[in-house]
């Protein structure tokens, strides 16, 4: 007899449609299992993506390095003393330290005392202003959405051009086209060539839409930096751990400059790769937990329906018995009492897939980062996860059937046929 | 003992005299210890479940005192269901179950469930069920034991017309009227024949 054959489908579901309680509570246990195992899943997702959407596009195996006052006295110098990093220094880093990929020498500018800094006709704002290397782009991945980007020519040339951020287009042009005019960056003029998005969502996010971009060359020069670079952001090559490169460069600049080689003060940092790492850790914690919880909230569906499969084959060891003294094969009666746990489960599985999928993407439209909650960020999950979670579901369900289905049969039909 | 092809025997006596098991030997329902049961010339001994539950659907037909209907099937399905086990197409064996409903008087019944039916009417469903494979031996398990004796004889009278078409009938009762409609009346006693009498009917 064939699986399928329609007789045999028609003998499923009249089965299942004559007993609705009892499919209805089985049902009711698969779909529970899953849409829950969904649903945390889900949570679980959103929540990392939403913490690693803070990071979003950041580099992860780079570190930031800046100066800080020494601490320790050291060749006639005092304790306390402030210092710059130069030009010269990035050529020998470059040279001393062959492990990284990108180093970017940055400065930064703000508004005095809150002030306005950067103005366009009568508008203006407090804004971040960055010099920078084309590099940057690798470090701190933007989107260019109009325009370009700094290139090796703005910084040979010192050109007096700008890249500004969502927000700084917004307050000084609103639905203008900013390509092309001039703005005032404290007193300078640059000429705007791009504007830039953030990847990153959050209060980095709203930051970054408030950053202009002019090229290190010209930032020194226009606003009296000399040869001072205020902080370095590299990227490590691959093979290397951030901290490794980190730590070689601190190494070399430390002479330079007359710093104790035991002053750990002098040079802060920030290591993009360790933040990455214990971020990383925590939701591997929060995965492996969603995990038991939700093999635990299987299991019980599972369990559920081999005790409601086991009750129903006791409930129907007339049936069964009749069934067989008119001619059906054991094996038949196997095949239709597994077909039927089967067809069961795998249909409130999808339901329950379904439902969660949906609950899920609710959410997601409700809770997502335009409505400022950017701890929480689609929380979709890996349909192949989905879909093995209701595999598992339904062979389960066939097996939930057989060890029932089994014992009816050995049962003999006459004892069966006498169970009133 | 022999059951000539034909032949509408009961199988009388008192509780624990063996008759169901009996029954249940002939049925294939249950295995034998001792001495030899042949059915149409073959020797049925310690079949397989599948062997045994095909020489059911070929060669017999079961009516039981409790009727045993399958509860949530119609009449007309629960007649059809032997042909379902062997592999006959929907349409073929809704009609044929048609007809046997309509032999047994219950042709407009047959979209009613077992609960909507009476006694006699549910005992009669089974009775068309039993019958729809063409066996070869009917096997009636106190069939009128639920009934009242109006409806038991006609019953009775229902497998009587049954048994002249030419198939075999073994009914065990422990009623005599019921016994007496018989060609003959094998009594039993702790396990053993101990009369084999013939009726007036022959």
């Amino acid at each position: 007899m064939s699986i399928f054959d329609s007789d045999r489908w028609d003998e499923i579901f009249s089965a299942l449609k004559k007993n609705k309680l009892r499919t209805a509570l089985t049902a009711f246990g698969v779909f529970w299992g899953i849409f829950m195992l969904i649903i945390m899943l889900g949570s679980g997702n959103g929540l990392e993506n939403g913490v690693t959407g803070n990071f979003g596009g950041t580099a992860t195996n780079s570190v930031f390095i800046w100066t800080r006052s020494t601490s320790i006295p050291y060749k006639g110098l005092p304790e306390g003393r402030w210092f710059n990093m130069r030009n010269e220094d990035m050529e020998v880093v470059r040279r001393e330290v062959p492990e990284i990929k990108y180093l970017a020498p940055r400065n930064q500018l703000r508004g005095f005392r809150g002030g306005n800094n950067v103005s366009w006709g009568n508008k203006a704002g407090n804004f971040s202003v960055m010099g920078d290397y084309p590099d940057i782009l690798h470090i701190n991945s933007m989107d260019i959405i109009k325009g370009r980007f700094l290139n090796h020519y703005d910084i040979e040339e010192k050109r007096k051009v700008v890249v500004i951020g969502t927000n700084v287009r917004d307050v000084l042009f609103g639905d203008k086209d900013p390509i092309n005019e001039n703005v005032k960056i404290n007193g300078v003029y640059f000429k705007v060539v791009g504007v830039w998005k953030t990847k990153k969502s959050g209060n980095q996010g709203e930051r970054d839409s408030q950053t202009l971009f002019i090229p290190f060359s010209t930032f020194q020069k226009a606003f009296n930096y000399g040869n001072v670079v205020g902080w370095l952001a590299v990227v490590a090559k691959d093979e290397f751990p951030a901290t490794l490169v980190e730590e070689k460069i601190i190494n070399v600049l430390k002479p330079r400059h007359k710093v104790a080689p035991e002053d750990d003060r002098a040079f802060g940092s920030f290591n993009a790769y360790e933040e990455f790492q214990q971020i990383n850790g925590l939701f591997n914690g929060i995965a492996t937990l969603i995990w038991i919880v939700g093999t635990g909230t299987l299991m019980a569906g599972i369990i559920g329906v081999s005790n409601i499969m086991l009750i129903i084959v006791k409930e129907r060891t007339k049936e069964i018995g009749v069934r067989r003294a008119i001619g059906a094969t054991p094996r038949s009666i196997i095949t239709q009492i597994m077909l039927e746990s089967v067809v069961l489960t795998s249909m409130a599985g999808y339901i329950g897939l379904l439902l969660g999928i949906f609950l899920t993407e609710v959410i997601a439209k409700q809770m997502g980062p335009k409505q400022g909650n950017s701890m929480f960020t689609n929380p979709t999950i890996d349909l192949q996860v989905a879909l093995t979670a209701l595999l598992i579901l339904v062979v389960a369900g066939a097996l939930a059937g057989l060890i029932p289905a089994r014992k009816a049969v050995r049962i003999k039909p006459i004892e069966a046929l006498r169970a009133e | 003992m022999d059951i000539k092809e034909g032949e509408m025997v009961s199988i009388m006596g008192s509780s624990g005299s063996g008759k169901s098991t009996l029954l249940n030997i002939i049925g294939m329902l249950d295995n034998y210890d001792e001495g030899s049961y042949t059915l149409d010339n073959k020797i049925i001994k310690d079949l397989s479940e599948t062997k045994a539950a095909q020489y059911r659907n070929k060669f017999l037909g079961f009516v039981f005192q409790s009727f045993n209907l399958i509860s949530f099937k119609n009449a007309l399905e629960n007649v059809a269901l032997p042909l379902y086990y062997q592999k006959v197409k929907r349409k073929e064996r809704n009609a044929l179950a048609m007809e046997y409903l309509e032999k047994v008087g219950l042709a407009d019944w047959a979209e009613h469930m077992p609960n909507e039916l009476s006694g006699g009417q549910k005992q009669r469903v089974a009775i068309a069920r039993a019958l729809i494979t063409r066996p070869k031996v009917l096997l009636a398990d106190e069939p009128t034991g639920a009934l009242d004796s109006t409806t038991s004889y006609e019953v009775m009278e229902l497998l009587r017309e049954i048994n002249k078409e030419g198939i075999t009938m073994i009914i065990v009762t422990h009623e005599n009227d019921i016994a007496a409609k018989t060609d003959r009346i094998i009594r039993l006693k702790d396990g053993q024949i101990i009369k084999s009498e013939v009726t007036a009917n022959v």
